[in-house]
């Protein structure tokens, strides 16, 4: 073997392992648990939270429909709206399909967004979008059940100066409240829309 | 390797929006282009404003501060999002080398305008003015584009490319 063959082999070898760790990586990436099993992987669970009209709600009272459900809050002017906006075109591009879907947007700021607030505030995107807020506990109970880590950070002397750190993530739940799947919230309209299509024709 | 080419893309739409909407002092070396802040939603307080911030100038310049009428507090944030944590870090300072270009965008480096004293509408302008190190005060007119306006923008400076495409 040349040093010039054994190089080209070598670099060959390379590349087959990257690719193979690029196989694995996407098989890694592709898991997820089958609905309704326990595995260590397991998102979601029983919530009690208020809806912007003031009603008290639960888990169970969107049984029937899929949830895709993020977790942000209405002092953040750049990521949280960008994905708002994102949802509702996503919802626009299923047209009739998207009536089996509830988009929930859950604050992480109980303090500053009340029900009102935030009911005013998702309906700026679409009114389909459905805003959810509780006290300091209940969010922190709803945060801890779907792994969403969220963080306070004071921005100045008053005590209403502050930002939060967060999960910026959406989940998928079935009609039955079980974890299916996470999207990316960078993904755009069009591959959100592909992937909750996909979803629910799989499903029926 | 798509984001790339469309990131290289936008760089380049926006160079080239800049020739017809660049706003800067008469002898100043350094040019805003396209300033823009989206629509507010419903009772936000805090809105976000974009803009290229393009050195012409032979020395490295800094942005240090900035005000508006439309906000009690204008200051500099860049969005980070590491494993799907979310943050907005407080960023005192940007810098503009000779002959760059400092970009800030939905996601990336923004304007936070905090405590906002009206909603920003769609359709309307404000002033906002960019204090530089050396290039002093820069007061730039700053559109309030659609709620969705990221990919939007995008598209339009795209046809102003004339039929540039990002794929």
């Amino acid at each position: 073997m040349s040093p010039q063959t054994r190089r080209a082999t070598l670099v060959g070898l390379g590349a087959l392992a990257l690719g193979a760790l690029g196989a694995a990586a996407m098989v890694v990436a592709h898991f997820r648990p089958e609905p309704g099993s326990h595995s260590a992987l397991a998102i979601g669970g029983p919530f009690t939270l208020t809806a912007s009209d003031g009603q008290t709600v639960s888990d169970s009272s969107y049984r029937g429909k899929w949830l895709l459900v993020y977790f942000g809050y209405t002092y953040c002017p750049d990521v949280c709206p960008t994905t708002l906006n994102d949802i509702a075109e996503a919802l626009g591009r299923l047209g009739p399909l998207a009536d089996r879907i509830t988009p929930l947007f859950i604050t992480i700021d109980p303090e500053r967004d009340t029900p009102e607030v935030l009911g005013r505030y998702v309906m700026s995107f679409d009114p389909r979008i459905v805003g959810l807020t509780g006290t300091p506990e209940q969010i922190a109970d709803v945060a801890r059940e779907y792994r969403v880590y969220f963080k306070k950070r004071p921005t100045g002397k008053n005590p209403d100066d502050y930002l939060m750190d967060h999960s910026s993530i959406l989940y998928v739940m079935d009609p039955e409240g079980r974890y299916v799947t996470l999207i990316s919230a960078e993904q755009k309209p069009g591959q959100i829309a592909a992937r909750l299509r996909q979803l629910i024709s799989q499903s029926s | 390797m798509k984001a790339l080419i469309i990131a290289a893309s936008l760089a380049l739409s926006l160079a080239s929006v800049a020739t017809a909407h660049a706003q800067a002092a008469p002898t100043s070396t350094i040019e805003i282009m396209a300033p823009w802040a989206r629509a507010t939603p419903g009772g936000a307080k805090n809105g976000a404003a974009y803009m290229t911030i393009l050195n012409k100038g032979k020395e490295a310049d800094r942005l240090v501060a900035m005000s508006t009428t439309v906000a009690k507090t204008a200051a500099m944030h860049r969005t980070e999002t590491e494993n799907g944590v979310m943050k907005m870090l407080a960023v005192d300072a940007v810098d503009v080398r000779a002959g760059s270009q400092a970009v800030f965008k939905p996601g990336g480096y923004h304007v936070m305008l905090m405590d906002l004293r009206q909603p920003l509408k769609e359709g309307e302008s404000f002033p906002m003015t960019l204090t530089f190190e050396k290039a002093g005060k820069i007061t730039v007119t700053v559109k309030v584009q659609k709620m969705g306006a990221a990919d939007d923008n995008m598209g339009h400076m795209q046809q102003d490319m004339g039929g540039m495409k990002t794929e």
